[in-house]
């Protein structure tokens, strides 16, 4: 697969989100990877741990969040959880189903050291 | 302490896609966006279509491939203009992303066109990630492949809009349970239409293009 074109986006956006003016290292990592994407884990941290050295995510824990796919029926409006095929409705069998999860390709957030202990948060949300 | 960021690892190549859609909407283009892994027959069936659409439907290829232009040539021939993408230069990746398409499609004169084809790189994992700004996406499947295949790429499957059953000319000689493989299909993607036809012989094509055709009246 393209782990290592996929690790690259997430060091350059995790980079992007650090204030600039501050030697902060990265503690961890989160991402949020849905079960339908076929991107492996391992790959994933293996290209990331290259990628990130020398970089202030150095050594950040790469933490996964597998996200289940998850689907509303349009005939029964019932939500099912669907770990394998077929991709019908728990609840109805109906074929009509809108992916609610499961093709998430996120990184969630960074956990950073506090610098200096000053207690400052910060948010930062891209649309 | 946290820093919140969620946002997501492909959102550059989405904002492309979303650039390039709205491109083609302009331009009245209608893009079809043709996977599948190597040797389903892919090609062939394109060449079929174009040599069926030629003087109906003003179609322009774009054609991926890790390496060689023998897709491309194979593809001009039907006078269609077409520009091939080679992605070795890119590092070889392994399917087409929105901003090789972009750059693509300026070498294609979209005025001129109703129909863009996508000739994506043989490859039935990666592609169905990447939205390139596509209005549909197709599997290519072929009879010499394993019936479990849908099982195993259930991205793709879910993702496409379509379905191509292709090589029934070979039935005869293989032990393809046919019924399995469409009812694979249909466990991924229960409504998904899906074509059975033979590149190589013509059959079954003119249900192919029927809807293809269809496809296109609906973006004019």
């Amino acid at each position: 697969m393209h782990e290592m074109g996929i690790a690259s986006q997430i060091v350059r956006i995790a980079l992007e989100h650090l204030p600039p003016d501050e030697e902060l290292r990265v503690r961890a990592l989160k991402l949020r990877i849905g079960k339908l994407t076929a991107i492996v884990p391992q790959s994933l941290r293996f290209c990331l741990e290259i990628l990130t050295r020398e970089t202030a995510l150095a050594g950040a824990e790469v933490v996964i969040e597998e996200v289940p796919v998850r689907a509303v029926c349009q005939e029964c409006g019932a939500t099912s959880e669907i770990s394998e095929p077929p991709f019908w409705c728990s609840a109805c069998q109906g074929v009509k189903l809108e992916i609610l999860s499961g093709r998430e390709l996120l990184i969630d957030s960074l956990e950073v050291d506090d610098p200096m202990g000053s207690g400052l948060h910060i948010s930062h949300k891209n649309e | 302490m946290e820093i919140k960021v969620v946002e997501k690892v492909l959102g550059a190549n989405d904002a492309i896609a979303a650039q390039n859609r709205a491109w083609f909407r302009e331009k009245g283009v209608f893009v079809i966006n043709v996977m599948s892994s190597p040797g389903s027959g892919k090609t062939t069936l394109l060449e079929r279509t174009l040599a069926a659409l030629s003087g109906r439907v003003r179609a322009g290829v774009i054609v991926g491939d890790i390496a060689t232009t023998h897709d491309s040539e194979r593809l001009a021939r039907s006078g269609a203009p077409v520009v091939q993408i080679n992605t070795e230069p890119f590092g070889g990746d392994c399917h087409l992303a929105a901003h090789v398409i972009r750059e693509a499609a300026s070498g294609l004169n979209l005025d001129d066109l109703d129909l863009l084809i996508v000739e994506n790189v043989g490859n039935l994992v990666c592609p169905a990630e990447f939205d390139i700004g596509e209005d549909k996406k197709v599997v290519v499947l072929s009879v010499a492949e394993g019936e479990d295949k849908p099982l195993k790429y259930p991205l793709m499957f879910r993702v496409c809009d379509a379905a191509v059953l292709n090589k029934v000319d070979l039935l005869p000689y293989l032990d393809y349970n046919k019924p399995l493989a469409l009812e694979n299909i249909r466990r991924i993607h229960p409504e998904i239409p899906v074509f059975e036809l033979s590149a190589k012989t013509g059959q079954g094509l003119e249900n192919w293009l029927a809807w293809l055709t269809g496809q296109i009246k609906t973006k004019k």
